[in-house]
C-alpha cells in the first residue's frame, strides 16, 4: 500500500509502453515459424478445437484460458504478440481422460492468442482469439 | 433501423401470438399533453407472468432532472440502431411529439424549458407506488433490480450502500445483479450480499483464485409464477476489475463468458423452466451481440449504458428492454407464457414524473429516516448555476466541463481528465448547487483527484485507449462508459479508426501548442484505478472551485472535433 503517486504512474507508464511496443513485426516470423514446426507445414482445420479466453483481460500478467480438443494427442498455445510466443504445449496420452488444459498466460498487450492442434489422426485444428489488455477506468 | 411496423411483424412471425397493444401509446399520450397518473400507469394486463424492471439508480431516492445524451455514437453494426439515435431522430423513430411528455423524458432538446413544465423524475417513493399499483394488478410480480444501486450520493457514500440497502429492501425485490456495489470493497459487499432477502445474481461472478463461480452469488433463480416457472440469471457488469478499482474486490472475476451463460441457459431449460429471463448489466450492445450468440433467452433486462427505450428490441427471439437510470423510469414487462414456451409479450417503459405520480408515503418516511442525519450537509448551498448541467454525451458534458475547470484551477494542472461516467443528476438554470447536488456527480469510492506529470505520448495512449473501450467495432471489447472528458486540451477523433489512429491533433488550449510526445505536462483527474492514488477528495475540489465562482456558467464546449459519426 506505499504505492506513491509517482511510482503508481510509473507502473501504468511501464503497462502503457508494452502495449505500443512494435512487437507483432519481430515476433510474427517466430510464430510462424513454431506453428510450421508443429504442423510440418500441414492445413489446419478451423472446428476440433475449443480455445476460451476473457475478451478484455483483468490482468495482462495473468489470463486465464482453457483449449479443448477431443481426441486431440497434443495442443500448442501461443501468444503471437509476446517477445516469447511459445506458451505451452500439452501433450495426451493414450489414456488421459479428455483432452483438454486450462493455465494462466501473461501478456504483454493487446495480440492474438492461438491454440493449435494434433489430432490422432494426424490432422489439425486451429483456434484463435484475441485478448485486449487495457489500462481500464471510466466505467458506467 | 427496425420501424416499429417492422419489429411487430418481426415479433409475430417469431412467437404464436404477440400482444401488440402496449408499443405505440408514446404518441398518443404526448399528443394529449396532460399527464396523470393513471394514464402513465395505464396497461392492460396481459398473459400470466409480469416483470418490473429498475436499474442504475445510482443512489437516487428523491427525484431528480435527469437529461438524456445528444451525442450516443453507435459503431460498426449498432451505428444509427438505437439506443445509438438521439433528439429529433429518436423521436421520429417513435413517434413522439416534440415538447411533448415523452420527449422530454426521452431526448435531450429543449430540456431547461421543459424541465420548467414537466419537473423533476424519478424518487423512489414514486417508485414504490408504480411498483404497487403493478402488483395490485399482478400481486405476484417479478421485481428486478439491474445493479448500480448501492452507489452515487452523498447518504450512499456516507453509509456505505446501507440508505440504499433499507429503501430497497422495502421494496421488496425478487432479484438483483452487480457493478459499483463491488467498488463498496469485497468485505463490505460481501455483508450486505449475506443479509439480503431476495437472490444476489451473477453467472458471471467467479472466484478470482480458482476461477469457479464465486459461492455467495449464484447464477439464476427459479421463481414459479402464473402456472409456470421462471428462470432468472444474473449477469454482472462484465468489466468491473478493469473499468473499476480490482484491488478493492480482488477475490473476484468477472468477463462476460457466454459458453457459460449457454450452459446455465441449458441447465434451467433442462430442469423445466418455461421462460428465461436475464437481468443483465452487460450494457446494450452488449446484450445485442450476446442474445446472437446465447440461444433460449426470451428476455433480456438490460442495464449499464443508461439506454431508455420505449419499445423493445428484438434480435432472434430474444426481447430486450432498456429501463434508463437514476430512478427515471421502470419498465413493466407482460409475459404469455404457456406449454413450455413465451407466446408473447407486452411492456411499457413508464417515466417517474415526480409530480405527476404520488409518492409512497411509507416510503416517504423511510427516505427522509435515511437522510435526516445528513440534512444539514446535504442542503448547504455552494453556489448557483446560470447555465444546464448536465452529464450524459459520448465525448463532454458541461458537469463535467466545470469539474475538470476545477481541477484545471484548484490544482494548478495544464491538462484535466474526468471519468466517462454515465450516471450523475442534472440541474437547470437558475438553480442553487447544493453539496448534494455535487456529491451526486461525484462521490465514489476512489474519489481522490490526483496530479502528475505526463508525457503528450502517455496522454494519447490514455485516449486511444479508452476510445477503444467505447468505439470498438465488436461490443464485447466495450466497457460500455463515455469518452474521458479532458480539460486543457482539445482534439480531434475518427472514431472509425482502428485503436492507436483516432485521435490526432492534440492541442494544449492555453498556448494553443500542439501537444509534443516528448514534453510532460501537468494533469489533474480523478477515480484513478491505480491503488495508493493520492490527493484531495474531488467533492472537496469542486466544492472550493464553485464557492469561490458564486455563481458558474458553462460555455458550449467546441474542443473535440468528431470525425466518422
Amino acid at each position: 500500500m506505499e504505492f506513491s503517486r509517482r511510482e503508481t504512474l510509473g507502473l501504468a507508464l511501464g503497462a502503457a509502453v508494452m502495449t505500443v511496443l512494435p512487437l507483432r513485426a519481430s515476433a510474427s516470423s517466430s510464430v510462424d515459424e513454431r506453428i510450421a514446426a508443429f504442423t510440418g507445414g500441414a492445413d489446419m482445420a478451423d472446428s476440433g478445437i475449443e480455445l476460451t479466453a476473457p475478451e478484455i483481460a483483468e490482468n495482462g500478467n495473468t489470463v486465464p484460458i482453457e483449449v479443448s480438443a477431443p481426441g486431440a494427442t497434443a495442443i500448442m498455445v501461443l501468444a503471437t504478440g509476446n517477445p516469447t510466443p511459445g506458451v505451452a504445449t500439452f501433450t495426451f496420452g493414450p489414456l488421459a481422460a479428455s483432452q483438454s488444459a486450462a493455465t494462466r498466460i501473461r501478456l504483454a498487450g493487446t495480440q492474438d492468442v492461438v491454440a493449435i492442434a494434433k489430432l490422432a489422426d494426424g490432422s489439425f485444428a486451429k483456434a484463435s482469439a484475441a485478448v485486449k489488455v487495457t489500462i481500464g477506468g471510466c466505467g458506467g | 433501423m427496425i420501424s416499429r411496423r417492422d419489429f411487430l411483424q418481426v415479433s409475430m412471425a417469431t412467437t404464436a401470438l404477440v400482444g401488440a397493444s402496449g408499443f405505440g401509446n408514446w404518441g398518443r399520450l404526448a399528443a394529449q399533453q396532460s399527464l396523470t397518473q393513471d394514464q402513465l400507469l395505464q396497461f392492460d394486463t396481459y398473459g400470466n407472468i409480469s416483470l418490473i424492471h429498475i436499474t442504475d439508480i445510482h443512489g437516487q431516492l428523491k427525484p431528480i432532472y435527469f437529461r438524456e445524451p445528444s451525442v450516443n455514437l453507435g459503431v460498426g453494426g449498432n451505428k444509427g440502431h438505437v439506443p445509438h439515435i438521439t433528439g429529433a431522430d429518436f423521436r421520429r423513430a417513435y413517434g413522439i411529439n416534440d415538447g411533448s411528455p415523452s420527449a422530454y423524458a426521452l431526448t435531450h432538446d429543449d430540456f431547461s424549458a421543459l424541465a420548467q413544465g414537466y419537473g423533476r423524475v424519478g424518487g423512489l417513493d414514486r417508485v414504490s407506488t408504480v411498483i404497487n399499483a403493478i402488483r395490485a394488478d399482478r400481486p405476484d410480480a417479478l421485481l428486478l433490480d439491474g445493479g448500480d444501486t448501492w452507489h452515487g450520493s452523498y447518504t450512499c457514500h456516507q453509509t456505505a450502500g446501507q440508505d440504499m440497502v433499507n429503501v430497497m429492501n422495502a421494496l421488496k425485490p425478487d432479484a438483483m445483479t452487480f457493478h459499483w456495489e463491488f467498488t463498496l470493497g469485497s468485505d463490505r459487499v460481501n455483508e450486505i450480499v449475506e443479509g439480503l432477502p431476495f437472490a444476489a445474481l451473477g453467472q458471471n461472478i467467479f472466484d478470482s483464485e480458482w476461477d469457479e463461480p464465486a459461492e455467495l452469488f449464484k447464477p439464476y433463480k427459479f421463481f414459479d409464477r402464473g402456472g409456470a416457472k421462471v428462470a432468472v440469471i444474473g449477469q454482472a457488469f462484465p468489466y468491473m476489475p478493469i473499468a473499476n478499482p480490482g484491488w478493492m474486490f480482488p477475490e473476484y472475476s468477472f468477463g462476460i463468458r457466454d459458453e457459460h451463460m449457454q450452459e446455465m441457459v441449458d441447465e434451467v431449460r433442462a430442469a423445466g423452466a418455461d421462460v428465461v429471463v436475464l437481468l443483465s448489466h452487460n450494457g446494450f450492445d452488449v446484450d445485442k451481440k450476446m442474445a446472437g450468440v446465447v440461444s433460449g433467452i426470451d428476455v433480456i433486462l438490460s442495464g449499464h449504458t443508461h439506454d431508455a427505450l420505449p419499445e423493445p428490441v428484438l434480435i432472434g427471439k430474444t426481447h430486450i428492454i432498456a429501463s434508463g437510470s437514476n430512478g427515471k423510469f421502470v419498465s413493466r414487462v407482460d409475459l404469455d407464457v404457456r406449454d413450455g414456451q413465451m407466446m408473447g409479450i407486452r411492456h411499457k417503459l413508464i417515466p417517474i414524473f415526480a409530480d405527476v405520480i404520488a409518492p409512497d408515503p411509507v416510503i416517504s418516511q423511510l427516505i427522509d429516516e435515511q437522510r435526516a442525519p445528513y440534512a444539514d450537509q446535504l442542503a448547504e448551498v455552494i453556489g448557483q448555476t446560470d447555465s444546464l448541467l448536465y452529464r450524459r454525451g459520448n465525448f463532454n458534458g458541461t458537469w463535467d466541463d466545470l469539474i475538470c475547470d476545477a481541477l484545471l484551477s484548484e490544482r494548478e494542472a495544464d491538462i484535466a481528465m474526468s471519468p466517462g461516467v454515465r450516471w450523475g443528476p442534472s440541474l437547470v438554470p437558475g438553480d442553487d448547487i447544493t453539496r448534494e447536488d455535487i456529491w451526486n456527480v461525484t462521490s465514489m469510492s476512489y474519489g481522490a483527484a490526483y496530479r502528475s506529470e505526463m508525457t503528450g505520448e502517455f496522454i494519447k495512449v490514455i485516449l486511444e485507449d479508452v476510445a477503444d473501450n467505447i468505439f470498438n467495432p465488436d461490443p464485447y471489447y466495450q466497457q460500455g462508459g463515455d469518452m474521458v472528458r479532458i480539460g486543457g486540451m482539445g482534439y480531434r477523433i475518427d472514431i472509425t479508426k482502428p485503436q492507436g489512429e483516432r485521435i490526432s491533433e492534440m492541442t494544449l488550449l492555453k498556448t494553443g501548442e500542439m501537444i509534443d510526445a516528448d514534453k510532460s505536462y501537468v494533469v489533474s483527474g480523478w477515480a484513478s484505478v491505480n491503488e495508493g492514488t493520492e490527493g484531495p477528495m474531488i467533492w472537496d475540489v469542486v466544492e472550493d472551485h464553485i464557492r469561490k465562482q458564486g455563481t458558474v456558467s458553462v460555455n458550449p464546449n467546441t474542443t473535440v472535433k468528431v470525425v466518422g459519426a
